[in-house]
């Protein structure tokens, strides 16, 4: 379904992408796991056409979308629930859903209604300014908001980043719920080990290299991976 | 002080307060939106002026039509300012775009003198505005009666756009977040240019009633009532619309109260609206009805 070639990416003269191969067959979940700075963000903002990428391909069912606009990949059925949730805090909760829906032209009611099925704290709290909710409720929106423009793959950023425990298995549960209905995701995750457990396939991105790649249980069982991802037993010992 | 002198300088306050409210809601919302203060809004009312002049001496056209082309010219040049002087800066610091602004205000001030020349021009009678009525023994125009009409007309219509409409939604979500605003399918240049758009046209409704109060048409026209209305929306709370009308009464009615019961003071006027500047920057630096902030990390 989406399928990046080469992808190759310059931040404030540094190159933070340097050539990967990333494919997202449809109806999976796809999860890219790395530290801070490996070009996980990168790639998903290249994705969703706010970073211009210098160098590849990122075709999106056989088209090329890179160099496309951000409302035209919209348009094509890719959203991305950026990092930190922004939600419009000075917009209510019903607002939040129905910009997330700007362009489309019809099915909004019932795509608000399959939201706050999904996500019923969003409609008890729909007449409330988004700013208010709580880190969670604030995520849970921002999900519901990327679904109103009725996505073919939803992508997202560190979506239980400064969530308690109890709510980032909730947020697990909606990921694979959302990828039930039909929907296929593409995940960045510092919490490798949920991520992966999720994933269909995997990807290890370490400063702006794919360094291993495999099925979600396959990353799992992978040493490096266990001792550089998954916090293992026999963890380094660090000298100060 | 007779009542009628009172009476007479009341509605002068609220009518002064009403012009400066209509050019306020441009600064506090092209503010709202780019964070930025359009220092050329002063000068776009004062070119709305000279259109004006065009229409019904150079052109003689009926002022109803005038009023129209005044509306089309005005927001045309406010969409074209837009295009050249900001929006090349979209992505560029703060203090590049401001500067911009600047200049753009030195340019339109400078190009007005150069093509109409310093000389005061008179503004058309519309006599409709002009007539003078008389009520409880006070007599008015009808300009500084139907101004605060005009005023609270224009407020709720910007208030209805900003807040009951799709793009009233975009620009309220563009104002909060540029980016996660373009990740929605907004077309963040569509949305500022609707902005500029109400606030050129609101510029161009204060310009006519403006020129039927005061009727005398220089290039320099909009530097005073431009520095004061940029005031009144700091009082108001910068980004706050009702604020802005709000500041721009407070403003309106110091002003002429400060002429009717300090005469002596009356070489002051321009002064009150900076000295209530440094108050409000130093009290209540957000204004009145001042943008609360909610930002959560």
């Amino acid at each position: 379904m989406l399928k990046i070639r080469d992808l190759q990416v310059n931040y404030g003269g540094i190159s933070a992408v340097k050539g990967i191969n990333i494919d997202v067959p449809e109806k999976s979940i796809v999860t890219l796991i790395g530290a801070n700075g490996a070009g996980k963000s990168t790639t998903l903002r290249s994705i969703a056409g706010l970073v211009k990428p210098k160098f590849g391909s990122i075709e999106f069912m056989g088209q090329n979308i890179l160099g496309m606009d951000p409302t035209e990949i919209v348009a094509k059925g890719i959203t991305l629930v950026p990092e930190g949730r922004r939600i419009f805090g000075n917009l209510t909760v019903l607002e939040n859903l129905k910009i997330g829906a700007y362009l489309q032209k019809s099915g909004i009611e019932e795509g608000i209604e399959k939201v706050y099925e999904l996500f019923p704290r969003l409609k008890e709290r729909s007449w409330q300014y988004a700013g208010t909710l709580s880190g969670g409720e604030q995520q849970m929106l921002a999900v519901g908001r990327a679904l109103m423009a009725k996505p073919k793959l939803i992508m997202m950023d560190e979506p239980s980043l400064g969530l308690a425990p109890l709510i980032v298995n909730g947020i697990f549960d909606i990921i694979k719920e959302i990828n039930k209905q039909g929907v296929t995701i593409l995940l960045i995750e510092q919490n490798a080990n949920k991520a992966l457990k999720v994933a269909d396939k995997a990807y290890v991105l370490e400063t702006g290299t794919i360094t291993i790649e495999g099925t979600g249980q396959e990353l799992l069982k992978d040493q490096r991976v266990k001792d550089a991802y998954l916090g293992s037993k026999h963890t380094k010992e660090i000298n100060i | 002080m007779t009542l009628e002198t009172f009476l007479q300088q009341l509605a002068n306050g609220i009518s002064l307060g009403s012009l400066y409210s209509l050019i306020a809601i441009g600064y506090t919302m092209v503010y709202g939106i780019l964070r930025l203060i359009n220092f050329a809004h002063g000068d776009i009312f004062m070119m709305a002026a000279y259109f004006m002049v065009f229409g019904m001496v150079n052109f003689s056209l009926p002022w109803y039509i005038s009023i129209i082309i005044v509306l089309i010219a005005t927001i045309a040049l406010g969409v074209l300012l837009e295009r050249v002087a900001y929006k090349p800066l979209r992505d560029a610091p703060r203090m590049s775009i401001m500067i911009s602004a600047i200049g753009a205000s030195f340019l339109l001030e400078n190009l007005a003198t150069y093509l109409f020349t310093g000389v005061p021009k008179g503004f058309p009678d519309i006599t409709f505005l002009t007539n003078s009525v008389t009520i409880a023994g006070v007599s008015l125009s009808v300009a500084t009666i139907i101004t605060p009409v005009v005023t609270i007309v224009c407020l709720f219509l910007v208030l209805f756009i900003t807040n009951k409409t799709k793009i009233g939604m975009a620009m309220r979500a563009v104002s909060k977040d540029f980016e996660t605003a373009r990740l929605m399918g907004i077309k963040i240049n569509r949305v500022i240019s609707t902005t500029f758009i109400i606030g050129s046209s609101l510029a161009a409704v204060g310009a006519v009633l403006w020129g039927s109060k005061y009727p005398s048409i220089i290039p320099l026209m909009g530097v005073m009532p431009g520095l004061k209305c940029f005031i009144a929306a700091v009082l108001g709370g910068i980004g706050n619309t009702t604020g802005a009308v709000l500041g721009g009464f407070i403003l309106g009615m110091a002003e002429i109260m400060l002429v009717t019961f300090l005469p002596a003071l009356t070489g002051y006027r321009d002064a009150i609206a900076f000295i209530i500047l440094i108050v409000v920057l130093l009290v209540k630096p957000t204004g009145l009805l001042g943008e609360k902030v909610t930002d959560k990390v």
